[in-house]
């Protein structure tokens, strides 16, 4: 497995479930904060790499 | 006028119970009656750690002359018993050259800091605080 964005989704999944894990009681609490981390986690991926995008690296 | 809310403590040490939730990721919440929590812990640290491996992270050796190498062997050992498994089955020597090798390195070192976290959480829920 070497996709870079694979990679990245499959890391965004695994700390979003377990940060919603720790800091939610509720099962279904726990699935909602989830989602919306991982959504925060992709969202500021995709954001990031196209601020870098013109930089010269 | 709100009542104080009382939330239930545990007889056994904190400090035994921490030991518990580091050497072995949701061990302490189980502990604790939090399964739930316990074995979804259990399951993601533990997956994101051998996938760490797999994709061929390394385990950072105890080296503080390099300060960042030291932090990530420090972060590394957060995990637990999988990090002495995984040692002793020589596995984590990574491969600098693998494309994945820095997703690996941050997969492993991650999976162990937020053990840490867990641990912490745990002795947040014995103290009676949560």
């Amino acid at each position: 497995m070497t996709s870079h964005l694979g990679l990245m989704l499959v890391f965004a999944a695994l700390v979003s479930a377990a940060f919603a894990v720790l800091s939610r009681e509720e099962v279904r609490e726990q699935a909602l904060f989830a989602l919306r981390l991982f959504g925060a986690f992709i969202g500021a991926a995709y954001v990031l790499g196209w601020l870098l995008y013109p930089l010269p690296l | 006028m709100a009542t104080p809310v009382t939330r239930p403590t545990t007889s056994t040490s904190p400090y035994l119970i921490c030991a518990a939730a580091w050497a072995v990721p949701g061990a302490g919440h189980i502990w604790l009656g939090r399964g739930q929590k316990g074995f979804a812990l259990l399951g993601i640290l533990t997956v994101m750690f051998a996938l760490g491996l797999w994709i061929e992270g390394r385990l950072f050796p105890f080296e503080f002359a390099d300060p960042l190498v030291g932090l990530a062997a420090l972060a590394n050992v957060g995990i637990g018993l999988p990090y002495v498994v995984a040692k002793a089955l020589g596995a984590g020597v990574g491969r600098a050259v693998a494309a994945s090798y820095e997703y690996g390195n941050t997969f492993v070192i991650v999976a162990g800091l937020l053990n840490m976290l867990a641990v912490l959480d745990a002795f947040d829920i014995a103290q009676g605080r949560k």
